[in-house]
């Protein structure tokens, strides 16, 4: 089956749709037709522009150029984490968390899996790398915003709890046990949702790309199982250590409850 | 035995402090609110950072590792918080003596904690302290919640505690009758100094 090359003129058809919407935003006085212009203008030259870029990466495939790209897409991850939350660590601590959590939980698991499972040669084929990269990092940074987002916003609002068992002697891990096993929880149900309605009810991008571009379906559920079974460890993993990282850093070598360390202390 | 040493102690942005309270001793504090009395009884407990030197009998804050320094020094909050729903999940051992002289029972173990009124969570937060036997009681207005009868059974537990454990004792209290009721001696916060006052 042959892959049918979308022309500009076929893309011109769902952005005048997208025009259209924003038309009816403005009757509707809903206020969004700014933000709905702009979000999809930026979702087309970014898109676009990245296509151009791994149309380079695909053809040279110099493993700086392509290392460099992933670590980009890193960082803007790991801001992209700390963003998400209404209270943030102060200073390199906001992002520092959520970079190394996300380097956790897409970085070293896609390596492995390039490594490991697909066993591509070399490692950095960028063909491979830069959208198995792609796919862990968008979905592994929900959870680990939301298991951030939860441990701090319950570490705030039940500062009394906590430091009423600092203060009978308990130890700063017990004090924020629960806080922390909730923020894991938290973190957690969105990619067990997800695995348990794939395929039933929604059918994954990633699975639906490859079916577009003409592979076997069988073929593309195994990718797809792959991707799913390892955005779940990725998750797991890095919101694991962002949130010991983060429960830490909330208190002081004192073990005392140190919430100015927060944002909007 | 407890004897609370402080030198040169500093927190709660008042200026440095010396003051001894022997083992088996009370000491009253007052001070309009917004003086520091809390935040000095946070920072001699090490919940807040603080400078100067505060020990246990001889043992000093830095070289005694967190929890073990507030399981010596217990403080008791103006305001008790509560992290599980069972009111006996708080406690250690059984507390029933304590809580008889406090005018409550064994029974009370089972209440839920959201049930409580606000007198009862104060006497049962004491209770919840004492239960741990500390060596040290920083207490932060025990019964601003309590009506005159438990009121006197707090002092008098309180009292009997002190003696029978040999803790030195820092009442925080508005009160000045019950400042002189379980006090030996009386200290005042005024504009940042910690300075001896008569009841």
């Amino acid at each position: 089956m042959e892959l049918i090359q979308l022309s500009a003129y076929d893309l011109s058809i769902p952005a005048l749709l997208v025009l259209a919407l924003s038309a009816l935003s403005w009757r509707l006085r809903l206020g969004v037709e700014r933000q709905l212009l702009i979000a999809a203008l930026r979702s087309i030259l970014q898109l676009l522009l990245l296509g151009l870029v791994l149309n380079t990466l695909f053809s040279q495939r110099a493993p700086l150029p392509i290392l460099a790209l992933a670590l980009f897409m890193l960082t803007v991850a790991g801001y992209e984490v700390m963003a998400r939350q209404k209270r943030r660590f102060r200073g390199l601590w906001g992002i520092g968390i959520g970079t190394l959590s996300m380097f956790i939980s897409s970085f070293s698991i896609t390596l492995l899996a390039v490594h490991l499972v697909v066993r591509v040669d070399p490692w950095y084929t960028p063909q491979y790398l830069i959208p198995l990269l792609g796919m862990l990092l968008g979905n592994t940074m929900s959870g680990m915003a939301i298991a951030l987002d939860n441990l701090t916003r319950d570490a705030w609002q039940q500062r009394g709890m906590i430091e009423a068992q600092l203060m009978l002697g308990e130890n700063w891990d017990r004090a924020i046990g629960e806080i922390r096993r909730n923020a894991l929880r938290s973190g957690l149900i969105p990619i067990i949702n997800a695995m348990a309605a794939a395929g039933v009810v929604s059918l994954p991008g990633m699975m639906t790309g490859q079916i577009l571009s003409g592979s076997p379906p069988l073929e593309a559920a195994k990718y797809q199982i792959m991707i799913l079974l390892l955005i779940a460890v990725g998750t797991g993993l890095g919101a694991i250590v962002a949130v010991w990282i983060g429960s830490r850093r909330l208190f002081d070598q004192r073990q005392r409850l140190r919430l100015e360390r927060l944002t909007g202390a | 035995m407890g004897r609370l040493i402080l030198r040169q102690f500093q927190g709660a942005d008042l200026e440095p402090v010396d003051l001894t309270i022997e083992a088996g001793e009370c000491v009253t504090l007052t001070g309009s609110s917004g003086s520091g009395k809390t935040r000095l009884l946070r920072a001699i407990a090490d919940l807040d950072p603080h400078g100067g030197a505060a020990l246990v009998d001889r043992q000093a804050v830095d070289q005694t590792p967190p929890p073990e320094w507030r399981r010596r020094v217990g403080l008791l909050p103006a305001e008790s918080h509560w992290w599980q729903d069972r009111v006996g999940d708080h406690f250690n051992g059984s507390a029933n003596e304590l809580l008889t002289e406090l005018g409550l029972n064994a029974a009370c173990l089972e209440w839920q904690v959201a049930r409580l009124s606000s007198g009862e969570r104060q006497r049962l937060a004491l209770a919840r302290l004492l239960d741990r036997q500390p060596a040290v009681l920083l207490l932060d207005e025990p019964t601003a919640n309590l009506d005159p009868e438990n009121s006197a059974r707090v002092e008098a537990l309180v009292q009997d505690y002190a003696q029978q454990h040999g803790a030195a004792v820092l009442w925080v209290s508005h009160d000045p009758r019950q400042r002189r009721r379980v006090g030996q001696r009386h200290l005042v916060i005024r504009e940042r100094r910690i300075e001896t006052a008569s009841a």
